[in-house]
């Protein structure tokens, strides 16, 4: 019989000592594995248009009319549902992309290189704030900023990059920002900053025209998410890594699509184990109520599945209100998270527990015994494609996925 | 028609979630429609402009101004409203949490490594699970909780003796560690008497009375109610016996039961010679043949056995008696050959929770009825005056002729050690029973591996010549005893050692020697209690596993690594 902690063990220890290194910028359809011009990448476990939340399909509508396979929002519906143009989730394609995730085969994605275990994952480009496709919205404004992103911030990135020596290392950038007020999930405030200054230099030394050289940098210090998308790329891989051990309850991908949580789990394939997205409980920005809400969405869950986000809350007391509290509260987050995971991180440190390791690895043996879910910090979207973020919060994925895992996992392995 | 204000507060910088609470927190005043408060950016601005929000003292505000803006059925609500903001603020600052509470074990023993025990108080079904997890972690175990199965309490047992941990219950109400009351516990002072019960309200009596009289309490020992129960066999009790006896605080012991099954009365007991300071015993209900037998003191109810054990404390160091005994009986048993049918009886009462497995003619207890009263077997006590064999002959006090064939036949039974007789003088018994029995008695003796005690019963004005007959029967080499009460205390004391506690690590004595850490599982209220007695304790906000649902809790317990 498998040795299940065992195999949790080799697990965590694969997550653990991956070391994510942001290698480069590409096309998507260059570069990841079975992307094409009729597929569009999207958040969560799969999804089809006639059960698609309003922002997922706005962003769905915004990528088809930014590649000009359609000319509007019939036309893109039409695709989407007669087949010509196919929905698959980033997970399926060694990707993640925050919100509705939406990732199209021309647009520049992150290059994510595990140094420690040989996996790459790739992640779109942050788009900053206001009307952006990640939130469904789909204007003409919302893709000429895509196309700026495209032409102009890709390929100034991508040769920054290029002349980086090693890359940027992902891990060492959290395990600073962490000491520095972020969680890694909804505050990359710190982290968005270390970002900007090690690209700095790299992008002054591009041979862009100076103007365009400036509106990159200015892009990237205005926006306080900018190192979001290569952090998730980064959780990717080493969440990847974990993927696949015989024996293992540890969960390696929590992902939403604003209908579906969806799980997976590393002793149980490519299964995907899904239930309702929650509803977030958060803060509104002014003027909108929960009304407004969408169903959770994204796959920047990421981060709580590699031990970070919500899970690393006692790093970031300046976000605590978004859990209606104190510090304490930020502390207690991360203890009761302690509660469900399989190990202490190595690399993220949390300065106010005396420098523990952030609790990583959620084991689902753990959850269902003790009832707890996971935390997971989250924005929160417009229920309506193209309004965009309406606030921030707190939500939990239903505890039915865990309990299904369990069985499946029973069954699979007694 | 509503009415919106605003207020602007130049150069105020708030982070954006402490600007949402205390707008969330605004609208929820009376009167107040629609609330918003932003640092005023182009972007917030247009934002505000959108929820019918912004005023012209607002249109001009700057990125680093705080804007708070509020629209509310008439302009008293409204400023009303911008008037609570410094309060909200302030309210907000101050609100105190509470600390984390661990939900599971593993997380409450990494919040409190130093501590070294465990009180467990969930309901019965789930709290041998919590106990072994417990014990698995290597911590004392106090097991409040009742309706645990019989097998799963001698599992836990058994764990707990293998790793050398104290198991308390299951349906142990009270113990007192390091002058700390655990459960139900009275507040006692600290002192050198160790307490070991099977029953917390005795435990409290007898540690209040024993407070009372101005001893105090080394410590108490909870050990549950079956812990005696020949299913049981006493595991925890021979465990804190030890382990008092060990302790140096400890200066005299108190073991309170109810009346436990013989066997293990035997092993206890036997545990309570084998230790080297004064032992009071009592065993509720059941009659009490001697008041002592070496250092082993017996009470006739509780405040007797506070009593009694506050005297030998009170004494000094107590004298432990050196009474006599005999040949190593650990390997042999006892045979008594009796022509008085009370004198038997008295015997069998006083050795019933020395020596195990004791039979007889005229049994006790049904179970110990000997098969064939003429083939002995085990510790046997015959009253060869019963029917069976008088039928055609005279009583034993007559005639010695049975007695003497049977003490040649127990003799020449290897297993024998040691014979006892009664000898009882007086008008119309044998004239002169000394002169049949010391040839035989000597005849044994010499070609067998057997001791002979004879209890004689007379007076000096007996025809028969007490004094004669007493040296004649010494001279043969018989050891004289003129009491059932000397006789039984001399063969307690040779009888088999403890064998109870095997070759188990014993329990360390180094929890005693630090203060308490306790993590709590389960009521609230003796999390509360430890913390009222200033002891450094962690709650664990105990649920059922799974919730209670059974599917999943079959499906983790498979599931947990072997």
């Amino acid at each position: 019989m498998v040795d299940f902690d065992r195999a949790n063990q080799t697990a965590v220890q694969r997550m653990v000592s991956s070391r994510p290194i942001l290698k480069g910028v590409a096309r998507a359809r260059d570069v990841i594995p079975g992307m094409n011009d009729n597929l569009l990448l999207h958040a969560g476990p799969p999804i089809t248009w006639e059960r698609a939340s309003g922002p997922m399909r706005g962003a769905i509508v915004g990528a088809i009319l930014f590649e000009g396979l359609a000319g509007d929002w019939d036309g893109a519906r039409a695709l989407v549902t007669s087949g010509e143009v196919r929905l698959e989730p980033c997970h399926h394609h060694q990707a993640v992309g925050p919100m509705a995730g939406v990732t199209s085969a021309s647009m520049a994605v992150y290059v994510v290189e595990n140094e420690t275990h040989g996996n790459t994952a790739y992640s779109n480009l942050n788009e900053g704030y206001g009307k952006v496709l990640r939130y469904g919205a789909y204007s003409q404004e919302v893709l000429e900023k895509l196309r700026w992103m495209n032409s102009t911030m890709g390929p100034i990135l991508a040769q920054a990059l290029e002349q980086s020596e090693n890359g940027i290392d992902i891990r060492a950038l959290l395990s600073e920002s962490l000491h520095m007020g972020d969680e890694g999930h909804n505050r990359n405030k710190a982290g968005s900053f270390i970002y900007t200054s090690r690209l700095s230099p790299l992008i002054a030394a591009t041979d862009a025209p100076d103007g365009e050289k400036a509106s990159v940098l200015q892009f990237l210090a205005d926006n306080a998410l900018s190192v979001l998308n290569p952090v998730m790329a980064g959780c990717k891989a080493m969440c990847d890594a974990a993927h696949g051990v015989e024996g293992s309850t540890i969960v390696t991908t929590m992902a939403r699509n604003g209908t579906d949580f969806g799980m997976r789990v590393s002793g149980l394939g490519d299964r995907w184990f899904t239930g309702p997205v929650g509803q977030p409980d958060g803060l509104y920005f002014p003027g909108y109520t929960a009304e407004d809400a969408s169903g959770d969405i994204g796959d920047s869950t990421i981060t709580e599945t590699a031990g970070i986000g919500a899970f690393a809350m006692a790093a970031a007391p300046a976000i605590v209100s978004f859990i209606s509290g104190s510090a304490q509260d930020a502390l207690n987050a991360t203890l009761e998270m302690y509660e469900i995971t399989e190990t202490e991180h190595d690399h993220f440190t949390i300065p106010f527990l005396d420098f523990r390791g952030s609790p990583t690895g959620i084991d689902i043996r753990k959850v269902v015994e003790l009832g707890i879910t996971p935390r997971i910090n989250t924005g929160i979207a417009h229920k309506e494609a193209g309004v965009g973020q309406v606030g921030a919060g707190l939500v939990r994925p239903p505890i039915s996925i865990f309990e299904e895992a369990l069985v499946a996992f029973g069954e699979s392995y007694l | 028609m509503s009415l919106t204000c605003s207020e602007v507060r130049r150069g105020a910088y708030f982070d954006s979630v402490v600007l949402m609470q205390l707008q969330r927190a605004l609208a929820e005043l009376p009167g107040v429609e629609d609330a918003g408060v932003v640092m005023a950016t182009a972007a917030n601005l247009d934002l505000l402009a959108a929820s019918d929000l912004l005023t012209d003292e607002a249109r001009g505000a700057g990125a680093d101004d705080l804007l708070i803006a509020v629209r509310a059925e008439d302009e008293l609500q409204a400023t009303a409203a911008l008037e609570q903001v410094d309060a909200l603020l302030k309210q907000r600052r101050s609100r105190a949490s509470r600390s984390f509470q661990p939900r599971s074990l593993p997380s409450a023993i990494k919040t409190l490594p130093q501590a070294d025990w465990v009180l467990i108080s969930v309901p019965g079904r789930y709290a041998a699970g919590v106990a072994r997890e417990a014990l698995e972690h290597g911590k004392h175990t106090f097991l409040y909780s009742d309706n645990v199965d019989m097998k799963d309490e001698i599992e836990l047992k058994d764990l707990a003796h293998e790793k050398g941990l104290l198991l308390m219950g299951p349906d142990c109400g009270t113990a007192i560690i390091n002058g700390v009351g655990l459960g139900f516990a009275n507040r006692t002072r600290r002192g050198s008497i160790g307490l070991v019960a099977a029953s917390g309200t005795g435990l409290q009596a007898i540690s209040s009375y024993i407070h009372n009289q101005g001893a105090g309490i080394s410590q108490a020992i909870g050990t549950g109610g079956r812990d005696l129960s020949p299913e049981v066999g006493g595991m925890t009790s021979m465990q804190a016996m030890d382990l008092l006896g060990r302790d140096p605080q400890t200066k005299a012991i108190v073991l309170v039961s109810k009346p436990p099954a013989a066997k293990v009365a035997t092993r206890v007991l036997a545990a309570a010679r084998a230790v080297d300071k004064p032992v009071v015993v009592y065993f509720m209900g059941q009659p009490v043949t001697a008041r002592r037998i070496g250092n082993v003191l017996f009470a006739i109810n509780l405040l007797d056995a506070a009593e009694l054990a506050v005297g030998v404390v009170g004494n000094g160091e107590p004298e432990v008696e050196q009474g006599s005994s005999f040949a190593d009986l650990a390997s042999k048993c006892v045979r008594g050959l009796f022509s008085g049918g009370t004198l038997a009886y008295e015997v069998m009462l006083g050795l019933q929770n020395q020596i195990s497995p004791m039979f007889s003619n005229v049994p006790l207890r049904e179970e110990q009825r000997l098969a064939n009263p003429l083939r002995s077997q085990g510790h046997a006590i015959l009253d060869l005056g019963a029917d069976e064999f008088t039928q055609g002959r005279l009583h034993p006090m007559m005639d010695n002729t049975l007695r003497l064939r049977r003490l040649r036949q127990e003799a020449a039974d290897p297993d024998v050690g040691l014979i006892v007789l009664d000898v009882v003088l007086g008008e119309g018994a044998h004239a002169d029973p000394a002169s049949e029995l010391a040839p035989v008695v000597t005849e044994v003796i010499g070609d067998h591996d057997v001791d002979v005690a004879i209890f004689l019963v007379g007076t000096e004005d007996d025809p028969q010549d007490l004094a004669r007959q007493k040296k004649q029967l010494e001279k043969a080499g018989a050891r004289l005893f003129d009491s059932t009460v000397d006789l039984v205390a001399a063969i307690a004391k040779s009888a088999a050692p403890n064998s109870g506690t095997g070759k188990m690590p014993a329990v360390s004595l180094e929890t005693f020697r630090q203060p308490l850490a306790a993590i709590n599982v389960g009521l609230e209220s003796f999390y509360d209690s430890l913390t009222s007695q200033e002891v450094e304790a962690v709650h664990v906000s105990w649920r059922p596993p799974a919730g209670g649902n059974e599917k999943m809790m079959a499906l983790l317990a498979k599931l947990k690594s072997s």
